[in-house]
C-alpha cells in the first residue's frame, strides 16, 4: 500500500482517531480498479467477436473521440485548479472551478450519447455482436461514473454554496471527489488506447 | 402499469408453498404484533435498525444469519427426503422445476446470507474490540452494509411467493442462465439479490480493512495483531479484490438478459466459458473468505481453552496471507473437464496442491498448541476439534480431486458435493459456531448453555458423516449431482442414510435453538452471567472491556505491549482499563437511518427490475441517491460523550468486579 505510512505508534493521540475517510475512499477506488480491469479483460476476450457486423475500424471516429478526450483530460486540469483553490481557502474560486469541470464533463458525456446514439441508429447497437456488446459495456460504464460524477460535483457546488471556510469534512469531500476525476481520467487514457487506437490500427 | 407482474405469478397452487406462506404469516403476524403489544417499535428503531454500534450491528447479523440458516436447511431437508423417495418410478413429491429452484436457494442463500452474514457478524463483533478501537473506520456504512444484505436475503425470500426463482444452480451458469432457457423471473431474482448484497459485502470489506490498518491501538505492531484480525483483514482483501469480478460477471449475464447484448449466449459471438472463468476467479476465493476467519476464530479458542499460548503465531500469520495468495491461482479446477488443455490444467491442479501445504502447517499448529495444554473440553473446544477431523477429511477428498484426471471422473458428481459440504460444514460452519459460542458472553453479557451446545455438536457431528459420507460413494458410483430422481438400486440405501443423516442434523439445529432460547432464559443465573467481562481467563483485548462493551469499547484506548495483550497485562499485574482514569470526553459517531432508507430503496429497486417495472425502478434508483446526498449534507453526525458520563459506566463495572473479586 503506498499510502500505508500511519504505524500503529504513529497516532498515540488518546482516544482522537483523526477518520482514515480519503484513504478508504482510495482503496474503495482499487476495487473499482477491479470492475474496469474485469471489463477491460471481458472486452480483451471479445473484441475479435463481430458476428459478422461492423468492426470497429469502420465504426470509429477519430475526430470527435480527440474532442471528448480533450474535454476530459482539460477537466483534470481545472479540477486541479480548484484543489488550489481550496487549499486556499478561496471558495468562491474553488465553485467556479468546479463549475467549469461540470461543463467540460458535461460535454464529453454529451458527444459520448451523441456518438453511441449514432451507433445504435446505424444497426450497431450494444445487441449487435459480442464485441458491441463489450465494448458498449465498458465505455459506458466509464461514462456512467463521469456522470456520477456531474452529479457529485454539482452537489459540492450547493453544499459549498452560502459557506464562509472550507470545513475538514468539505476539503475531505472535494479531495476524494478529485481522486475520483482523475481515476476516471486515467481509465480514460486505457479506454482510448486499448479500445479505440487498438481498434483503428 | 405493473410490467410483468400478474395474479397469475403468485403460486396459489403449489401446497407447499401455501403452506410455508401460512407459517411465514402466522409467524410473522406474532412477532410483529408482539413488538406493537409491547411497544418496542420505538426502541428498535432508535437503538437498533439505526444503530451505527458495531456491537449491534453484530447481534442484527447473527438474526439474518440464523433465519438464512433455518431458510437454506429447510431447503436442503426437502431435496435429501425427495431423493429419499424419487426412486424407481416414484416421482417423489418434487416436481423437477421446484426442485431446481430449491438447490438454486439452498446454495445462493448457504453461502451468501447464512456464511458470509455469520461472518461479518464475527468481524463487526470482534474486530474493533480485538485491535483496541472505539468503532469500525466507517460506522454509517457499516449500517448501510447491513441494511442491503438483508433485503437482498428478503428479495430472495419474496420469490418464493411472488414468482419464482432461479433453476440454474447457486452460479447461474450460461447459456441456461440466458433469457432464451430461462425466460421467467428466477435469474433475475437472483442477479438483483447477488448484486445488492455484494454492495453490502464490497463496503464491509473496505471498512474492515480500512479499520484494522488504520484504526490499531498504539503500539499493537503488525506482528502484535491477533491472529482472527489478520484472518479478517486476508478475507478484505480477498473480498475487495473478487467482489468486483462477481459484480461483473452478474452483471453482463443481467446485460445479457436485459437488453439483448451478447456476452455469454449462444449466438451473436457470446462466450460461456468467459463467464466460468469471471464467476470463479471471484468464487474460488470466496470460498476462503469463509473458511480463512474460522481458521482465525480457532486459533482464538484453542489457545484460550489449553492455556497456552498459541504454537506458531508467525507461522499462521504467514500460512494465512500465502492461501490469501493462493486461492487466487486456482479457480480453473472448478472446470478441468472444460477443454482447457493438460498444461493449463497440470498448473491449475499443482497450484492447488500447494493451498494444502499452508494448511496444514495451520492444523499442525492448532494440534500443538494443544499438545501439553491444559486442555478444557468446553463446548467451543468439542466444535474445534470437531473441525479439525471433519476438515482433515474435506481437504484431503479436496486434493484428490485436484488432481485433474482424477476429476474426470469426480467432476459434478456427488463426491463434489460431499467434498464442499466436507469443508463449509466442517469448516466454515463449525468454526463460526464455535466463534458464536466462545464470544457469546461478550457480545450478550451471559454465557451459552454448554449442555445444550454439546448436544447440538454432536447431533450436527455425528449428523454430518451420515449425511454426506454416503454422498462420496455415490459420486464413485456415477450419481451426478442436481438428479431430480433415478432408477439405481445401488443408489437407494445410501440416499436412505443420507436422509437420516440430514434428520439428525435437523436435531442439531433444534439444539442450538433451544440452546440459544434456554441461555436467554437462565441469563441471569450466577453461573452464566458475565461480570469480569472475561469470562474464560482469555487473551486477547477483547475480553479487557466489560460484557457487554460500553457504547465507546475502551474508556481509555489501551497501549499494547505483547502479543496476547491482555494476558500479558494480567500476568504483569497491568490494569488494561486504567480504572479510575482521568477520563475525558469521547467523540462518537451519532445513529443515522440513512442506510436503512438506501436498503429500503434498493429493495424497491431491485424487484422493480425483477418484474419490469421501469418507472418503480426510478423511483428506487432516485431514492438511492437521494437518500445518499441528503446524508452527504446532514452535519449532525457525531456527539460526545461527557467524561462523567464516561466515569458513571466506568466506576460501575469496577465496582461490580470487586464485588465479585470478593466472593
Amino acid at each position: 500500500m503506498a499510502h500505508d505510512t500511519t504505524t500503529a505508534d504513529a497516532h498515540a493521540d488518546h482516544g482522537h482517531h483523526e477518520l482514515p475517510t480519503v484513504f478508504g475512499f482510495w482503496v474503495y477506488l482499487m476495487t473499482d480498479c477491479i470492475i474496469f480491469g474485469s471489463l477491460f479483460a471481458v472486452f480483451a476476450v471479445l473484441h475479435n467477436q463481430f458476428d459478422g457486423g461492423p468492426t470497429g475500424k469502420e465504426l470509429f471516429e477519430i475526430s470527435g473521440l480527440a474532442l471528448e478526450t480533450a474535454l476530459l483530460l482539460i477537466s483534470s486540469i481545472t479540477y486541479g485548479f480548484g484543489m488550489i483553490a481550496a487549499h486556499k481557502g478561496e471558495i468562491k474560486s474553488v465553485m467556479m472551478w468546479l463549475a467549469v469541470t461540470f461543463l467540460l464533463g458535461l460535454g464529453f458525456v454529451f458527444l459520448e450519447v451523441k456518438e453511441f446514439a449514432h451507433m445504435i441508429a446505424e444497426g450497431a447497437g450494444p445487441d449487435r455482436s459480442a464485441f458491441l456488446s463489450a465494448f458498449f459495456t465498458l465505455v459506458s460504464t466509464h461514462g456512467l461514473h463521469v456522470s456520477c460524477g456531474l452529479i457529485w460535483i454539482v452537489t459540492l457546488i450547493v453544499q459549498l454554496a452560502g459557506t464562509t471556510a472550507i470545513s475538514e469534512r468539505m476539503m475531505n469531500k472535494l479531495t476524494m471527489l478529485s481522486l475520483f476525476w482523475h481515476f476516471l481520467d486515467i481509465v480514460w487514457i486505457c479506454v482510448f488506447t486499448y479500445v479505440y487506437l487498438a481498434s483503428m490500427i | 402499469m405493473l410490467g410483468r407482474l400478474s395474479f397469475a405469478d403468485i403460486p396459489v397452487d403449489v401446497p407447499i408453498l401455501v403452506g410455508t406462506f401460512l407459517g411465514v404469516a402466522i409467524v410473522g403476524i406474532t412477532v410483529l404484533g408482539l413488538i406493537t403489544y409491547y411497544g418496542k417499535w420505538g426502541y428498535l428503531w432508535k437503538e437498533w435498525f439505526t444503530s451505527v454500534d458495531h456491537k449491534r450491528l453484530a447481534i442484527m447479523y447473527v438474526v439474518v444469519g440464523l433465519l438464512a440458516l433455518v431458510r437454506g436447511f429447510a431447503d436442503a431437508i426437502m431435496m435429501r427426503t425427495q431423493l429419499a423417495l424419487a426412486y424407481a418410478g416414484n416421482p417423489g413429491y418434487l416436481p423437477p422445476h421446484h426442485y431446481d429452484q430449491i438447490f438454486s436457494a439452498h446454495g445462493t442463500i448457504m453461502i451468501f446470507f447464512m456464511a458470509m452474514v455469520i461472518m461479518t457478524a464475527l468481524f463487526n463483533l470482534i474486530v474493533p474490540l480485538q485491535i483496541g478501537a472505539r468503532d469500525v473506520a466507517f460506522p454509517f456504512l457499516n449500517n448501510l452494509s447491513f441494511w442491503m444484505t438483508t433485503v437482498a436475503f428478503a428479495l430472495i425470500n419474496v420469490s418464493l411467493f411472488i414468482g419464482e426463482f432461479s433453476q440454474c444452480g447457486w452460479l447461474a451458469y450460461p447459456p441456461l442462465s440466458e433469457a432464451q432457457f430461462s425466460p421467467g423471473v428466477g435469474v433475475d431474482y437472483y442477479i438483483m439479490a447477488v448484486q445488492i448484497s455484494g454492495v453490502g459485502t464490497l463496503l464491509t470489506g473496505v471498512n474492515f480493512f480500512v479499520t484494522i490498518v488504520k484504526m490499531r491501538a498504539p503500539g499493537m505492531t503488525w506482528m502484535k495483531l491477533p491472529v482472527f484480525c489478520w484472518t479478517a483483514l486476508c478475507a478484505c482483501v480477498l473480498i475487495m479484490v473478487a467482489f468486483p469480478v462477481l459484480t461483473v460477471a452478474v452483471a453482463l449475464l443481467g446485460l445479457d438478459r436485459y437488453f439483448g447484448m451478447h456476452f455469454f449466449t449462444n449466438d451473436g459471438g457470446g462466450n460461456q466459458m468467459l463467464y466460468l472463468d469471471l464467476i470463479w476467479a471471484w468464487g474460488h476465493p470466496e470460498v476462503y473468505i469463509l473458511i480463512i476467519p474460522a481458521f482465525g476464530v480457532f486459533s482464538e479458542v484453542v489457545p484460550t481453552f489449553s492455556e497456552k499460548p498459541l504454537f506458531g503465531y508467525a507461522t499462521m500469520v504467514y500460512a494465512t496471507c500465502a492461501i490469501m495468495v493462493l486461492s487466487f491461482l486456482v479457480w480453473v479446477h472448478h472446470f478441468f473437464t472444460m477443454g482447457a488443455g493438460a498444461d493449463v490444467n497440470a498448473f491449475f491442479g499443482i497450484m492447488t496442491m500447494i493451498i494444502s501445504i499452508p494448511t496444514g502447517v495451520k492444523l499442525f499448529n492448532w494440534m500443538f498448541t494443544m499438545y501439553k495444554g491444559r486442555v478444557e473440553f468446553h463446548a467451543t473446544m468439542y466444535w474445534a476439534i470437531g473441525f479439525m477431523i471433519t476438515f482433515s477429511i474435506g481437504g484431503m477428498t479436496g486434493v484428490m480431486m485436484a488432481i485433474p484426471a482424477a476429476d474426470f471422473v469426480l467432476h459434478n458428481s456427488l463426491f463434489l458435493i460431499a467434498h464442499f459440504h466436507n469443508v463449509i460444514i466442517g469448516g466454515v460452519y463449525f468454526g463460526y459456531v464455535c466463534g458464536l459460542n466462545f464470544w457469546a458472553p461478550k457480545a450478550l453479557g451471559f454465557k451459552f448453555n454448554e449442555a445444550w451446545g454439546k448436544r447440538a455438536f454432536w447431533f450436527w457431528f455425528v449428523g454430518f458423516y451420515f449425511a454426506f459420507m454416503p454422498l462420496y460413494v455415490l459420486g464413485f458410483d456415477g450419481m451426478t449431482r442436481r438428479l431430480n430422481h433415478y432408477d439405481n438400486p445401488n443408489w437407494y440405501p445410501w440416499l436412505l442414510v443420507a436422509e437420516f443423516g440430514a434428520v439428525l442434523i435437523l436435531f442439531g439445529i433444534v439444539c442450538q435453538v433451544t440452546q440459544i432460547y434456554v441461555s436467554i432464559r437462565d441469563r441471569n443465573l450466577p453461573e452464566n452471567i458475565d461480570v469480569t467481562g472475561d469470562p474464560w481467563n482469555a487473551r486477547s483485548l477483547e475480553w479487557s472491556t466489560s460484557s457487554p462493551p460500553p457504547p465507546y469499547n475502551f474508556a481509555i484506548i489501551p497501549h499494547i505491549h505483547e502479543l496476547d495483550a491482555f494476558m500479558h497485562d494480567k500476568e504483569n499485574g497491568i490494569d488494561t482499563r486504567h480504572a479510575g482514569g482521568p477520563y475525558e470526553p469521547i467523540h462518537m459517531p451519532k445513529n443515522t437511518a440513512a442506510g436503512f432508507f438506501v436498503g429500503a430503496f434498493s429493495f424497491v429497486f431491485g424487484f422493480a427490475m425483477i418484474w419490469y417495472i421501469w418507472w418503480l425502478a426510478a423511483i428506487g434508483l432516485v431514492g438511492v441517491f437521494a437518500t445518499v446526498i441528503a446524508r452527504s449534507a446532514n452535519h449532525d453526525v457525531d456527539y460526545y460523550i461527557p467524561a462523567e458520563e464516561v466515569a458513571r459506566i466506568e466506576n460501575e463495572h469496577s465496582r461490580k468486579l470487586m464485588a465479585q473479586a470478593a466472593e
